[in-house]
């Protein structure tokens, strides 16, 4: 596990923030086809996790899920390239953006369906342990998936059987559109309490303080400690999806939007480096994301004929559609 | 020798394969008191580490068994009714069978699901006495139904060498069946068998139902010659076999036990039209359309493909052309 490390933090927060940029303005230019679900606003919650994480530990997500990707280790260019449906994607420009995954990275998956990723980190987790392995995960997902079935008896599971499995919450406040005080009864830490697992709330916004949390909790987990739950207190910036962009729903007013993009976690974690240092990183991302750019566009398109490539991993083909 | 129980037949098999690759572990509910038979002896022989008692959750055991596989684990879970598999279609279907693409080919996902005890139970009643074969047929999900004490060992051991997940249905129908199994061998999947040869009518038997084939198939001896062709894996469909079948006889009969309406013996017949000329229209025994299954056992029989039906459905084809 890493100490505190705020260059790197800051880093890691930086290259969330500038490949989302980046990814929108590939959005618009129409080299993303289906549009992404924008991380802007949260990166200080992938990157304080990661940031207590080895590259061993696992990690699950969800569709808005590139910030964790990146934070795990992931190659920007190789992910960009997924984005662009390429073949030198991260999956080979079979996944895309809701999918993206990197073993390599220990990243098992992102998920588009709300609350299934952390019942398959649990089974990750505890068939690694099983075999010895001394690695912990850490599952992300938002408000809204504290009041999907499958989440709660992932939580149930891990706790009676102990995996150390760190359930984390982006409370961004917004589910696609319903607000977190219109869906969730009692409170999101409280879901934690009804299943004897310990929570903690934290400010999303400070990478520090979410890198803190978590390395305690999985300093507990190793210790074997059991599941943990850490609830991040978040905002996305921008649109639940980029065809926001086009359609322009109404519901979030603008004045809360302002006041939250005044709580920048990338000027928050910015903010604590000399000025030197921070252009030197701001400068070393844009090289490394101009790079990625140029790595994605230039990645070949799939050929159709391989459309069916990789489904069955036993090497069953299946029988085609026409004809 | 004593005769084997197909019940008796998948511990077997499980407990082969537990001992054979370490990386094999069960889950599912009551599976430690073997409340369905078929685990009997195991938590004894290997553990609670290897025999999981599951809390009433199926969606997220049966996700937790894809993240084990994704680790490198085998896990069989035991669904103690079909209509399980309904609550953990999405688990199944949306996760297990779509991360192998999803992640181009980075990973494999091998989970069986075992199912003893599918189909009417007699008496279950609306919600436990489904046979949801077919659904995973048609998302292509691998799908066996074994029917004899050699089949449900040598497949359901090949179901959990794969790679890719497969659901084993057990026919309630088929668990008491007993038979001399002096080979204990994996069962090739998507291979089917021709049960007994014939030479007028191919009918096409699911499951249970090839012992009702082969009944009929006797009692119509002196009239009709009737070759029984039990698929034993629904999907991938041994399509060669088939046709070489039919090819031969130039008719064609299929009764399963699902229902009728985008049911697999659909799939059959549509297949054989497409490639092989028939000497009459081909027909199929199934479930009714939407069936839900009653409780009273005269209507509960009534909804099932029963040897009347299979009879007039093999008449009615050679009475044709």
């Amino acid at each position: 596990m890493t100490g505190p490390d705020p260059v790197g933090l800051y880093r890691t927060v930086r290259l969330i923030r500038r490949f989302e940029e980046r990814a929108i303005e590939l959005v618009d230019a129409g080299e993303i086809v289906g549009g992404i679900h924008p991380y802007l606003g949260q990166e200080g919650v992938a990157a304080g996790v990661c940031a207590a994480l080895r590259v061993a530990d696992l990690v699950t997500g969800t569709h808005r899920g590139h910030g964790h990707v990146l934070a795990k280790g992931a190659d920007p260019a190789r992910m960009l390239a997924e984005l662009c449906g390429r073949v030198t994607g991260l999956n080979r420009g079979r996944g895309g953006s809701m999918h993206a995954a990197d073993f390599g990275v220990g990243v098992l998956g992102a998920n588009a369906i709300v609350g299934a990723a952390g019942a398959i980190l649990t089974g990750a987790v505890w068939a690694r342990r099983r075999r010895g392995d001394d690695v912990v995960g850490a599952t992300f997902f938002g408000d809204g998936a504290v009041n999907e079935g499958m989440l709660l008896e992932a939580f149930n599971l891990a706790a009676l059987w102990r995996v150390p499995v760190l359930f984390v919450c982006e409370n961004n406040g917004y589910a696609t559109t319903m607000p977190v005080e219109g869906a969730v009864a009692g409170t999101i830490a409280g879901r934690a309490a009804a299943f004897g697992m310990p929570a903690a709330t934290v400010d999303g916004q400070d990478p520090e303080k979410v890198r803190e949390v978590s390395a305690a909790a999985v300093a507990r987990m190793c210790a074997g400690g059991g599941p943990e739950l850490v609830e991040a207190r978040t905002y996305r910036f921008d649109a639940h999806h980029t065809f926001e962009h086009r359609v322009r729903l109404d519901y979030r007013p603008p004045e809360e939007v302002a006041a939250a993009r005044r709580r920048d976690p990338v000027l928050i974690q910015g903010d604590r480096l000399p000025a030197a240092v921070r252009a030197a990183i701001d400068a070393e991302v844009e090289a490394t994301l101009a790079a990625a750019v140029d790595f994605a566009l230039a990645g070949p398109a799939p050929d159709p004929a391989t459309a069916l490539d990789h489904l069955y991993a036993s090497g069953l083909t299946a029988r085609t559609g026409g004809g | 020798m004593p005769r084997l129980s197909y019940r008796r037949a998948l511990t077997r098999a499980l407990a082969d394969e537990m001992t054979r690759d370490e990386s094999v572990f069960l889950l599912g509910e009551d599976i430690r008191v073997a409340a369905a038979g078929v685990t009997t002896g195991l938590l004894k022989r290997f553990g609670p580490d290897r025999v999981l008692d599951t809390p009433l959750s199926e969606q997220a055991f049966t996700s937790f068994a894809t993240g084990a596989a994704l680790a490198g684990a085998r896990p069989v879970i035991e669904f103690q009714i079909p209509s399980l598999l309904f609550l953990v279609f999405e688990q199944i279907v949306n996760h297990a069978h779509k991360f192998p693409l999803m992640t181009g080919g980075q990973c494999a996902v091998p989970v069986t699901y075992l199912v003893p005890g599918s189909g009417s139970r007699t008496g279950w009643a609306g919600q436990h006495s489904d046979h949801p074969y077919s659904l995973f047929a048609h998302v292509g999900v691998t799908t066996v139904v074994p029917a004899t004490p050699a089949d449900a060992y040598g497949l359901l051991v090949s179901a959990i060498r794969c790679d890719d997940p497969v659901v084993v249905f057990a026919p309630a129908g088929a668990l008491d069946v007993r038979a001399d199994v002096t080979d204990f061998a994996p069962v090739p999947l998507g291979r089917g068998v021709v049960r007994r040869p014939g030479t007028d009518v191919t009918v096409v038997a699911v499951g249970h139902l090839v012992h009702d084939a082969l009944a009929v198939a006797d009692e119509l001896a002196g009239q009709v010659s009737v070759e029984v062709f039990d698929p034993r894996t629904l999907y991938p469909f041994d399509w060669d076999g088939l046709l070489d079948s039919v090819s031969r006889t130039g008719r064609l009969v299929v009764v399963d036990d699902s229902n009728r309406s985008c049911g697999i013996a659909g799939e059959i017949i549509a297949t054989v039209v497409e490639r092989v000329p028939l000497a009459a229209p081909p027909h199929r025994v199934t479930r009714p359309d939407g069936a839900v299954l009653p409780f009273a056992p005269a209507l509960d029989r009534a909804v099932q493909p029963g040897r009347d039906q299979l009879t007039a459905a093999i008449q009615l084809t050679c009475k044709d052309g």
